[in-house]
């Protein structure tokens, strides 16, 4: 079991994560990919922020948002990156119940955020009769929020997937690269959010 | 003849290392916080002008991606030379498209 050994040491390197070739190439391979989801929510910006205004006698930005709920979402998707943050702590000192424990709040706070975003999608159809179809805004709007909300989805069913695929397995330099890898994923989707709650919300509710 | 006694242990000095860098991310962690409360208040109490607000959240919200970047993404170690040209890559097809469909629409 050579190949085993070379990927459970017995002293584990510093940065485990980037101690194999594959390590190495997952890391770079993301960054790449962010690369290019920065430029994919531009687009999306960009047209939320060219139709914004294109409201077809519907309800305007500022009748829709609420300051509270989108503060609470802000404070839950920025506890979630720090929470990931300390899952990875753990992980360089090769502590695997611990980070699974943090990993596992992050993914609580993942959901909450969610909820709260369900709940805020369906206040807005409900109570205003606000949807996809109603303005250009709604078009705009519900592409960029969603795509946002999407990529939460896929990072959640991501986490979860890697939290039960390596319960039993412990830390090692085969798994702690995918770890890595989704760390950093989810604090790009928290840099999005920074825009999406500044744009999108608050720019929003300056008249 | 002797065990192995460091087995799946991180050195003491690597460990302090790791604490150090934990202490500078809740720091880190701390200052976006109060980057977020200010720039809800700032909107929630309605106190500045439109012309202020805008430019001040957009600074708000580019430093705090600035340190969610260099310290929660390590963009500031070593290393990350090629993950640094991706993301301002990135960034600047970013601004251009942002620019670009703005200025078609509100020129």
């Amino acid at each position: 079991m050579s190949q085993d050994h070379s990927l459970n040491p017995e002293t584990m390197p510093a940065e485990p994560e980037k101690a194999t070739l594959e390590g190495k190439n997952k890391f770079f391979g993301l960054w790449f990919f962010l690369g290019g989801e920065t430029v994919l929510f531009a687009s999306l910006f960009g047209t939320y922020l060219a139709l914004k205004n294109s409201t077809a006698g519907g309800p305007t930005s500022n009748d829709l948002f609420g300051l509270e709920l989108v503060f609470l979402m802000t404070i839950l998707l920025l506890t979630s990156s720090l929470t990931s943050v300390y899952a990875m702590y753990h992980m360089k000192n090769n502590e695997f119940k611990k980070m699974q424990l943090w990993l596992g709040i992050t993914a609580l706070l993942g959901l909450g955020f969610l909820a709260c975003e369900i709940y805020e999608f369906a206040h807005y159809i409900t109570d205003y009769g606000f949807t996809f179809r109603s303005s250009a805004f709604g078009s705009a709007f519900y592409t960029l929020v969603s795509f946002h909300g999407g990529h939460v989805i896929f990072g959640l069913s991501w986490l979860i997937a890697l939290m039960v695929r390596n319960a039993k397995r412990g830390l090692n330099l085969y798994n702690a690269p995918k770890f890595n890898t989704f760390s950093l994923y989810w604090h790009f989707i928290d840099v999005v959010w920074v825009f999406i709650f500044t744009v999108v919300y608050l720019m929003g509710k300056v008249v | 003849m002797t065990e192995n006694t460091s087995t799946n242990k991180i050195n003491s000095f690597q460990k302090q290392k790791n604490k150090d860098e934990m202490k500078k991310q809740v720091i880190t962690f701390v200052l976006m916080i109060a980057f977020t409360i200010v720039a809800f208040a700032i909107v929630g109490t309605g106190i500045m002008q439109k012309m202020f607000v805008i430019p001040l959240l957009l600074i708000l919200a580019l430093v705090q991606v600035g340190f969610q970047f260099y310290y929660f993404m390590h963009l500031k170690d070593k290393g990350h030379e090629m993950p640094a040209t991706m993301i301002y890559g990135g960034m600047w097809a970013a601004l251009l498209t942002i620019v670009t469909l703005s200025v078609i629409a509100w020129w």
